[in-house]
């Protein structure tokens, strides 16, 4: 076990290395370091330069060094947690990150607390009795409410919500500081959007389960069908969709840039699109590194917790 | 007697039941129909089916794939999934109907008044579930005992199944232990409560024969000691004989017949009861002199079946008018204990005619070698490390000097259990992998190291392979004529498009498919026809030598006579060599020239199939020879069961493999020196410590008749069979 966490680290260790290599590559070119140049020094500045004190300028941000040689002190300093400087919010990447993760960790955190009960719920019940009546109508939920786009879920929960009833509020800045109703519509936009995948995981998983030999050992074993179910099938069944779950954390963190944006949540994706567009290069690759090691480290999760918890693998 | 007279199972004499039990039968079964219930409408699996069990009896239930029999078993558990029903008919537990039983009511029988015992074991048990905790389950929830009460049984009950270290079983998951191992804990599992009624549904089926071996003796010893009833389903005759007193030979969802063992075996009384056992092939047997003679036809679909007779199609002895009326009744025959047939002509059928004799066959002269093994040696490397991190390498030792040589014309046959290596040296003969040391010579032309990619079509087409299971080599989206004329053009046997089309035909015609077969796809045919396709295929370039991967231990007896029959026919016609890999030395003895007996890849002993047969014998040999289950009463054996399992072949003993389970280890030798290879006569080889003397003095395993063809000076001789009268005896 320690030796298969060990051997993942040391992957996760070169995969993020080699991200972050084509991350700095990509904005190494001539064009980015004149919009660095204009950024710094303001569009007629720099177009008043002549190419002397141009190079005088890169000599000065050091861009005049090998490739390799920036690369090192770009990741040295990352390392070290300097993660650059944001010239659109004019602040330094290092907190504005740590205030927009934590923004999304808050926003990730209430939908997995929804979602997982839910969708694990449904997904058993459902995959239980397959074919029954109750099988059909989750199933037809799930999959209605998944083919909807969490923008028109979104907009449709706002119009009912925020515009009709009036109950919640439509936009979630958070301006007068952290408000927890102006959370309710995110996430549940994004638990509408999502719980209905990871249930039909769960109930794929759940009848497969249901149907193996060893259930129907179980059953003739003559124990009570409630323990069959909590004892011998749940553990089984639960195995796939926990890695389902784990690496939802990717989607959730970079892929709900739609949810925040409409919603105008300052989470990590609104940061990530708002560079884009700026662009602030700094934190576009700050922003991208972070999504790198999420990545990774969701699925050095979910391997390991496969591992744990299917004793077929871990002891072989 | 007992209270169901009129059924056509019968009752049982009361001395049948035992001393000191009532007379009620322990499981009755009167005219019981299934159906599976599916969108194409009912679908009956089970018609007008009775059987009378009492106390302490053990009844075998026979059939092939589809005829029923494991319905009946699931229909006693009352657990037919959602889609099965019982639509007829009454099945009686001590005397109580289960159909009326409540769902709570069958939850406290089951498991605790009737087990059961699946065909897989490593499938029947909970892979995230420890074994203690799932033996535990049995008490806990039939005696309320308390966990560690629990426990403390299973552990009692895991030394009764004979499992060494019962502790350690305990803390162990079901993937941790052998298969062996498995499905004694699942028979332990089954007998923790002290059932009444045993359902043993193909319970070795899975298993390897020397483990087999160990399970049937279990099941026996359970039987006697426990005075459990049991109903044993198998496709195995021979297994029926060495563990039940009763057999219910099932065709189509009928039970067609019904007696006890002797009579059935001796004197049956149905043409499909006889035609099952014209195609196993028994000892005596003989692939020219006394070829096995094949049912033809096959299985009708269940919705499907004739009118009258549902064996009538394929019976020798078919009347129309007679056989094709109505249903047919359950008939007793005149002086047999109990013994019925539903068959109409019972009497007019010449029971005593042989079966197709007079019809053998010529023997082939063999011809000179065409494949020579030479001290074929494949290891693997299993590197522990993913990267750029390589941990200790391990090295599997999958064959090992292998040396043997087949000649032209002659069947040689490859036996061992999982494990000893014969698929492995069938993947290097066919390129798949390369040898790591040694030759291998297809004429001369040295193909050891020539992977598949480098050899020529030439070389490709002399060697061809035919599969163990006919239902994943056939590519679906293909027509069969379509996979066969492929085969023809890419080994350069015909150019022209036509005569292409007009081989295939030919070759249809070889594996008698009817030629119309070449437009359609495998789905749209049976096991037994896809294998021929796979003949076909593997026949299409003229091979030179042919490796059969157990190529009939996937389909049912009935076909497996005439697949097997149809690869001698065209291997006589067309002088091939044929490399037979299989574990079951009940087909090999019948249809090889020479056998090779292989364990955990190492050749043991090879020689003639005669000289295998009769000692002298490598231990294992002798093991493996008394493991097999002959399904004819005039057979004896010596009854020599191994204990322990296979060892892992990344981790072999350092001598001798079969050290670790060999009843004749000698210590301090055998663990640390690899045997000797002894030659006994000209191609009889044994690799053994023992001496000359010892293996030249060994008793025969097998005896035909009551053994007065050999001298008796053994002390051993048959104790299983001694057993198996003391037993009956005493019931």
């Amino acid at each position: 076990m320690v030796k298969l966490i060990g051997r993942r680290l040391i992957q996760m260790v070169l995969i993020i290395l080699v991200a972050s290599l084509l991350l700095f590559a990509i904005f190494d070119t001539p064009e980015f370091k004149r919009r660095l140049a204009v950024q710094e020094l303001g569009g007629f500045a720099v177009s008043a330069l002549s190419q002397d004190a141009y190079n005088e300028w890169l000599a000065r941000r050091g861009l005049d060094v090998p490739f390799y040689q920036r690369y090192f002190n770009w990741i040295g300093k990352i390392v070290q947690g300097d993660f650059g400087f944001s010239y659109e919010k004019n602040r330094p990447v290092g907190p504005l990150l740590a205030d927009r993760l934590a923004n999304t960790g808050i926003l990730a955190l209430c939908v997995f607390a929804l979602m997982i009960p839910i969708s694990l719920t449904l997904g058993v019940l459902s995959g239980m009795r397959e074919g029954s009546g109750l099988d059909r109508s989750i199933t037809f939920l799930s999959v209605f409410t998944t083919s909807i786009p969490e923008i028109a879920t979104a907009i449709i929960l706002t119009v009912v919500f925020a515009l009709g009833l009036g109950l919640l509020p439509a936009k979630s800045a958070m301006i007068a500081g952290f408000d927890p109703w102006q959370l309710v519509l995110p996430v549940l936009t994004l638990v509408i959007y999502d719980f209905g995948y990871v249930a039909r995981m769960t109930r794929a998983s759940m009848a497969e389960v249901m149907t193996s030999q060893y259930i129907r050992t179980a059953i003739l074993k003559g124990i009570p069908y409630r323990r069959v179910v909590m004892k011998h099938a749940l553990r089984n069944a639960l195995i796939a969709p926990f890695t389902v779950i784990v690496l939802q954390m990717n989607w959730l963190l970079s892929g709900v840039v739609v949810v925040e944006v409409f919603f105008e949540y300052d989470g990590f994706g609104k940061l990530l699109l708002e560079a884009a567009l700026f662009p602030d290069v700094e934190v576009v690759q700050a922003c991208t590194l972070v999504a790198v090691v999420v990545a990774v480290t969701s699925q050095i999760i979910s391997d390991v917790g496969y591992t744990f918890l299917n004793p077929r693998i871990r002891f072989s | 007697m007992s209270m169901a007279s009129d059924t056509s199972g019968g009752t049982a004499p009361a001395a049948q039941a035992g001393e000191g039990t009532s007379q009620i039968p322990v499981l009755e079964c009167r005219n019981l129909s299934i159906s599976y219930f599916t969108r194409a409408g009912e679908i009956p699996a089970v018609a007008d089916f009775n059987l009378t069990l009492m106390p302490g009896e053990s009844h075998g239930i026979v059939g092939e794939s589809g005829c029923g029999k494991s319905t009946v078993a699931l229909a006693i558990m009352q657990y037919m999934g959602r889609n099965g029903r019982i639509v007829g008919g009454e099945i009686l537990f001590n005397g109580r109907d289960m159909r009326a039983m409540s769902e709570e009511e069958l939850r406290l029988l089951r498991g605790s008044q009737i087990a059961m015992v699946y065909q897989e074991p490593m499938a029947s048990l909970n892979p995230a579930m420890r074994v203690g905790d799932q033996l535990a389950e049995v008490p806990i929830y039939h005696e309320g005992a308390s966990k560690e009460e629990a426990l403390e049984r299973a552990r009692a009950m895991l030394e009764s199944v004979r499992l060494p270290e019962p502790e350690r079983i305990l803390r162990s998951y079901p993937h941790q232990i052998s298969g062996g191992q498995q499905q004694r804990v699942v028979i332990a599992m089954a007998l923790l409560s002290s059932p009444k009624l045993l359902l043993l549904d193909e319970p070795t089926t899975a298993l390897d024969v020397t483990v087999e071996a160990g399970i049937v003796d279990l099941i026996r010893e359970i039987a006697a000691e426990f005075g459990t009833s049991m109903i044993y389903i198998s496709h195995n005759l021979g297994l029926i004989l060495e563990t039940c007193d009763r057999i219910t030979v099932m065709y189509s969802g009928e039970a067609v017949e019904v007696g006890t063992v002797e009579d059935v075996f001796e004197a049956m009384r149905h043409p499909y009861t006889r035609g099952l056992f014209a195609s196993i092939p028994l000892p005596g047997a003989d692939k020219n002199a006394r070829p096995l003679i094949a049912i033809p036809g096959q299985l009708p679909l269940p919705h499907e079946r004739p009118p009258g007779c549902n064996f009538g199609p394929r019976c020798d002895y078919f009347k129309a008018g007679l056989c094709d009326r109505g249903e047919i009744p359950m008939l007793p025959i005149s002086g047999d204990d109990r013994h019925f047939s539903r068959c109409l002509r019972i009497e007019e059928i010449d029971w005593h005619a042989g079966l197709g004799e007079g019809i053998g066959k010529v023997a082939t002269e063999k011809g000179d070698v065409v494949l020579k093994v030479d001290d074929m040696t494949k290891h693997y490397e299993i590197e522990e490390g993913a990267l750029f991190f390589s941990g200790e390498a391990k090295t599997v030792k999958a064959n090992e000097k292998l040396s043997f040589e087949a000649r032209e014309a002659e069947t040689v046959a490859i036996v061992g259990e999982s494990g000893c290596g014969k698929s492995t040296f069938a993947k290097v003969l066919m390129g798949l992998e390369e040898a790591t040391a040694g030759k291998v010579l297809l004429g001369n032309v040295e193909l050891g190291h020539m992977p598949v990619d480098r050899r020529g079509p030439e070389t490709i087409s002399k060697l061809q392979m035919i599969f163990q299971n006919p239902f994943d080599t056939l590519n679906p989206s293909h027509t069969v004529g379509g996979q066969i004329a492929r085969v023809i053009r890419k080994f350069g046997v015909e150019k022209d498009e036509a005569k292409v089309q007009e081989r295939v035909l030919e070759l249809l015609d070889i594996v008698k498919l009817p030629r119309d077969f070449a437009l359609r796809r495998p789905r749209q045919l049976s096991g037994g026809q896809k294998q021929r396709v796979g003949i076909a295929r593997a026949f299409a370039g003229n091979p030179a030598v042919v490796i059969a991967d157990e190529p009939v231990s996937a389909l049912d007896v009935s076909v497996q006579a005439a697949v097997t029959e149809l690869l001698m026919d065209i291997q006589r016609e067309n002088r091939t060599t044929l490399l037979f890999i299989s574990h079951d030395l009940s087909v090999v003895r019948y249809l090889s020239d020479r056998i090779v007996v292989m364990y955990l890849g190492q050749i043991m002993e090879q020689g003639s199939t005669e000289e295998i047969f009769a000692p002298p014998y490598h231990p294992y040999t002798e093991a493996l020879l008394s493991a097999v289950p002959i399904a004819d009463t005039k057979v004896t054996k010596r009854h020599i069961v191994l204990s322990g399992e296979i060892p892992s072949a990344s981790d072999p003993p350092a001598g001798c493999p079969f050290c670790t389970r060999c009843p004749y280890v000698i210590e301090g030798t055998c663990e640390t020196e690899p045997p000797p290879i002894r030659e006994f006569q000209p191609g009889h080889r044994i690799a053994c410590h023992l001496s000359e003397e010892t293996l030249s003095a060994m008793q025969p395993v097998i005896q035909i008749g009551d053994g007065t063809e050999k001298g008796d000076k053994g002390d051993e001789v048959s104790p299983a069979a001694a057993a198996e009268s003391a037993r009956r005896s005493d019931a």
